[in-house]
This record gives C-alpha cells, structure tokens and sequence, in this order.
C-alpha cells in the first residue's frame, strides 16, 4: 500500500504550546507579515479560490467538459427550439426550461465548490496517543498501531481502518481518496465530472444535480423530438426539419445517448439514499452478505422515508477543516515546517495518469465505458455475453467482486495505470449488465448496440466511479 | 486556600504535563457522541462524576444538532426547493448548536476545569474526532 509509508512518531518532535514572554516574540513577528489562513497551509491535494471560500480538488477532471455541454445544450434549446416552440405550443416551454437549467447550474457549482466533509488530519499529538494506547505491555513506546479495530454498530461488527496518512483511525464510512489525499466522511466516490468527491457534505447537492439533470435532459429531448415533429409535419420531412433548425440535430444526438446513462445514474442514487447505503459500500458489497454471514447495513433507519431523509433532508453538517480560520502565529511556523516533511505520496503520478489515461482510454475504444459509472452502466453498452432476457439476472455481488477489489484497490492508490485498464474493461462488460436492485423499476434499457454511445454519453454524465482512476 | 487558575494565566505560565484524548463512541452508528469512559490520567484532578456529566451534556447537545425532526425536514425541503441557495445565507441549525456547544465548553473551562488546572478543547477544533484535555502541570503541589 503506497500511502503505508508509516513514519513513526518521534516523541521528543512532539510541539508543545510553550510559552514565549512578548519580548522574544518581535524576531517572530517581523519574519510573518500577515496572519495566514488555515487553507493555506492544508496538507490535502486541494485548490482553493477566493481566499479560501471555494475548494476544488486538485485536478478538475472533466467538470469543464459537463459545463460545456450543458450550457451548449441549453444554450441551442433556447435559441432554435424555443421561438418555434412557444409560436406552436405555450411559452411555459422555455420557463420550464429556464428553471431547470438554473437548477442545474447551481448544483452542479455547490457539489464542486463545496468541501465534501473532509477531516482534518490529526494532530502529532493525537497520532502518538493512539500509538501510546496500543502498547499494553506497561511500556510507553510509540509502535505502529495494527491495521483495523472492531467497534459495534448497532449490533453489527464494523471494521475501522487506520489510515497511514492522517494518522487516525478513520471513523465509520470514511474513505481515503487518494485522488484528493484526504478522508472524507460518508465518503460516496470521486466524480471527475464535477471535479470533487461526493461525500457527507455534498451528496445532497450531488443527487439534486443528477435528478434536475435527468429532467433536463429529458425534458430538451422531449422538447427537440416535438419540435422537429412538427416542423417534419405535412409531408415535409425529418431531412428538411434538421436542415432548417441545425441545432436540434446536435441536441437530439446529446440528449439520446446522455437520458440513459442519467436516468439510470439518478435511479441507482435513488436506490442508495433510499437504502441509506454509499457507492463504495454498495460497490464493495458490505452489507449484502456475500461473505455469508448474516450482515445488515447497520446504518439503515429500515423504512425507506425516514433513510431518504436522513441523507437528504438531515441537518448540514459544519465544514470541519476550517479553511478560512487563522492559523495561530506559533503554528504557522511549525506547520510550514511540518509541510516541507510531509512525504510525496507516489500514488500522484498514478492518479495524475489515471484522469489523462480515461479520456485517452476513451478515445480509443468507444466500446468502453471509461466513467464506468453504477448508472451509466444501464446505458447501451453490448454486451457480449449476455443476452437481453439475462439482463436482470445478472447479480449484483458478481459485479460487486469484480468492482470492489478494483474499487478498494485504487482507493488505496496501490493498482498501477495498466492495472487500472486492463481491470476497467473487464468491469464495463460486467457493468453493462448490472442494474441496480429491485428497489429501481425502471425497465432495462435496451442492449442495442450503440457503439458510439460510450462516448458521447460520457458527455452528459453526472457522476461515475472515477475514482478508478 | 488553594488558588485558583484562572484560564488566561494559565495557558500563559503553565507547562502542558500531558493530553488526555477522548475518543469517538461509534455504537449508535457515525452520529457525534464520545465515550463517556473515564481516563485513569485525570483520576487525580478531577471527580469521576463532573467529567462524566460534562461528556454527557456534550453528547446530548451533539444530538440535538443532529436530530432528524420535523424542523430538520421543512428546513431540508425548502433549501432543496431553493437550489441550496439558503445555505449561503441562513445559519443552520448544527451550527447554532455548535456555538451552544462553544459556549458550554467555554462555561465548563471557567468554572470547573481551568481551576483544577484542566483544559477542554473544544472538539470541533479537533475535526469532531476527539476532546482534547490538556493536563497542566500542578504548581500549587510545588509548594
């Protein structure tokens, strides 16, 4: 595991708060001309903006690209669907689009800008108390402290992993991204179409995004097939109906390959918020007793209303990292210290290939779904060995396996980029036929084969298990 | 007899003898409680029952922070009918209660723990992951 370089703590490192008479200070104070903020000095693989008020990950990902596209989309809507529209129809047409694309836009930029519930690192003191706790020889020595402890969650045994580089023990459905080198509590995955993990904080924003998306993006295809109908009307046409209006046909093409994969995207965070499950749990397969013992999700309230709202409707949780508070004058110096330490995590340079790797992958073979989302996943990929009356048969702790270890995997940042496509195309295929449980009854799409569908749907995608990479 | 610290003189002239770290108590699932187990390092500075009760108060007032209740949902609904856009503009209901929070803590230091030469911090400091008590070194033992 590339990020187990463990570092032990060295007792005598450990700052301490020690008093300094204000006389001594005044060499301090001329060296720091400002109080810096905490962001400044945030050891995770962050960008922030406007001093600290706007946190990204470090790469963007493709959030350019679903900006693009949408406000491509809308922007032809608007401009040749909508006049012809609203003479032919009703003028609600381009309201109700309106609407929509606002919706759109503000959470798509709250689920990138937004701090997904990161945790802060602990602190050396913290880290060394947990070694210190481990020992019960009657020694006090630091040693590193074993890999997991057992805790009961409402009567369910759960597992809690010490992460190597926070130096704690991460709580309950924290996950380490080693895209963004941060744990990240309730941790979902990271979406490189929004350029952020989903975690705690934003997954609310996230599943609004999806959910408006898909009634976008259903509702300009509705609009452009109507549209188009009626200009095709009296004998004329679909020929001489693309010819007058251009913009249509690019609409229709985005849109028809985009609905399946959002729809079936927005179907399956339906499932999980209903479950009160995350991606990373449902993809791993935790709580689906494959292992064979009897193992529930212990988080699950067991009534569908009351899971949806306590993911969606629970009160916002605080920002824990602080990012705009000031760092106290006798730390700033310590903590720039403490940063030139911090060790280059080797797992940058696979993650840094792994978001150039999936466009490159993308380009290449259109077969493949590089996103490879849980959703998009529903979309039309042919699938070899399967037939379409397979299709719901196929089950799910199948692909969990397949995905898990590949999931697991790269979260820990320990598969090399080959690893990462070789492992990619195996589970696109597997992929296409998974559907999200019972709880989703929408009909299967249709296994046509599509094969351009991989990647202009890609285009439209609202979140996908990126963190393959 | 005995003087009492106040807090101010304190972090400025004490030396930190040790850090006591009350960890997360995960048996009711990811909601914020801490264990309530008292550590054998404060036996000496203060009664099992006061520390106690302060990590209780805490708990209680970490759950109603969290609390799923009607006023949660009405507030959920009408910011997801709003884009979220509220959040930029209102104070939500965690973080009222996390100034409640601050300000107990604060009360707690003050009264009962700055005086026997204790020192909470506040565990939002800390990432919600611990409460931190800071053990300063007992001049009035020098004496």
């Amino acid at each position: 595991m590339k990020n187990c370089e463990y570092q032990q703590i060295d007792p005598q490192a450990l700052p301490t708060p020690t008093p300094t008479p204000p006389h001594q200070g005044d060499d301090k104070k001329k060296e720091t001309k400002r109080p810096r903020r905490k962001w400044e000095v945030f050891p995770g693989k962050n960008r922030f903006y406007c001093d600290g008020r706007i946190i990204v990950a470090r790469q963007s990902g493709v959030l350019p690209l679903t900006l693009g596209l949408i406000l491509v989309t809308s922007g032809l809507f608007f401009i040749f669907d909508c006049p012809f529209l609203v003479k032919h129809l009703t003028s609600c047409i381009p309201v109700i689009g309106g609407v929509l694309f606002v919706f759109v836009l503000i959470t798509l930029f709250q689920t990138s800008f937004t701090d997904p519930g990161i945790l802060p690192r602990a602190t050396p003191d913290e880290a060394a108390d947990i070694e210190k706790q481990i020992d019960n020889t009657g020694n006090t020595s630091y040693r590193p402290p074993p890999r997991t402890k057992e805790v009961l969650i409402n009567q369910q045994v759960v597992k809690l992993k010490y992460c190597f580089t926070c130096k704690m023990f991460r709580p309950p459905r924290t996950s380490h991204c080693s895209l963004c080198d941060n744990c990240v509590e309730r941790f979902d995955h990271h979406c490189p179409w929004v350029g952020n993990c989903v975690g705690k904080r934003n997954y609310r924003f996230f599943y609004t995004f999806i959910v408006s998306l898909s009634f976008l993006t259903a509702f300009i295809f509705g609009c452009v097939t109507t549209h188009l109908a009626l200009r095709a009307q009296g004998g004329k046409g679909l020929v001489f109906a693309l010819q007058e209006s251009p913009g249509s046909a690019v609409e229709l093409v985005i849109c028809f390959f985009s609905v399946w994969s959002i729809l079936g995207l927005s179907g399956f965070h339906t499932y999980l918020v209903a479950s009160n499950l995350t991606t990373n749990e449902d993809i791993k397969g935790s709580w689906s007793g494959k292992t064979g013992e009897d193992v529930t999700n212990p988080y699950s309230h067991r009534n569908i209303f009351i899971n949806c709202c306590s993911v969606l409707c629970a009160p916002m949780p605080p920002s824990l990292i602080d990012r705009r508070g000031f760092l106290p004058a006798d730390e700033s110096a310590q903590t720039a210290a403490a940063d030139i330490e911090v060790p280059n995590k080797s797992e940058t340079n696979v993650c840094t290939q792994g978001t150039k790797g999936l466009l490159e992958s993308a380009a290449l073979s259109p077969l493949l779904s590089t996103s490879c989302p849980q959703g998009k996943s529903q979309t039309a990929h042919p699938c070899p060995d399967s037939n379409p009356g397979a299709v719901n048969s196929d089950p799910s702790p199948q692909l969990s396996e397949g995905c898990g270890a590949h999931h697991t995997a790269s979260l820990r940042g320990d598969s090399s980029h080959t690893h990462h496509t070789k492992k990619r195309s195996k589970k696109c295929k597997r992929a296409a036929s998974h559907i999200p449980n019972p709880a989703f009854d929408a009909p299967a799409p249709p296994t046509s084969p599509d094969t351009g569908s991989g990647s202009k749907a890609r285009g439209r995608k609202g979140a996908s298990l990126a963190s393959l990479h | 007899m005995a003087e009492t610290h106040s807090l101010q003189d304190m972090r400025q002239q004490a030396a930190v003898a040790a850090k006591v770290f009350i960890q997360r108590d995960y048996t009711n699932g990811t909601v914020c409680q801490f264990q309530t187990k008292f550590p054998s390092e404060l036996e000496t500075r203060i009664e099992k029952q006061q520390f106690e009760e302060t990590v209780r108060t805490l708990n209680n007032l970490y759950a109603e922070a969290e609390k799923l209740g009607s006023q949660s949902y009405i507030e959920g609904c009408l910011a997801c009918l709003t884009a979220y856009t509220v959040f930029l503009c209102m104070e939500t209901h965690y973080e009222k209660v996390l100034k409640k929070i601050a300000k107990y803590i604060q009360e707690q230091n003050d009264k009962i723990y700055a005086p026997r030469g204790l020192l909470l911090t506040d565990p939002i400091e800390r990432g919600l992951r611990v409460i931190e008590v800071t053990i300063f070194e007992d001049r009035s033992l020098t004496r």
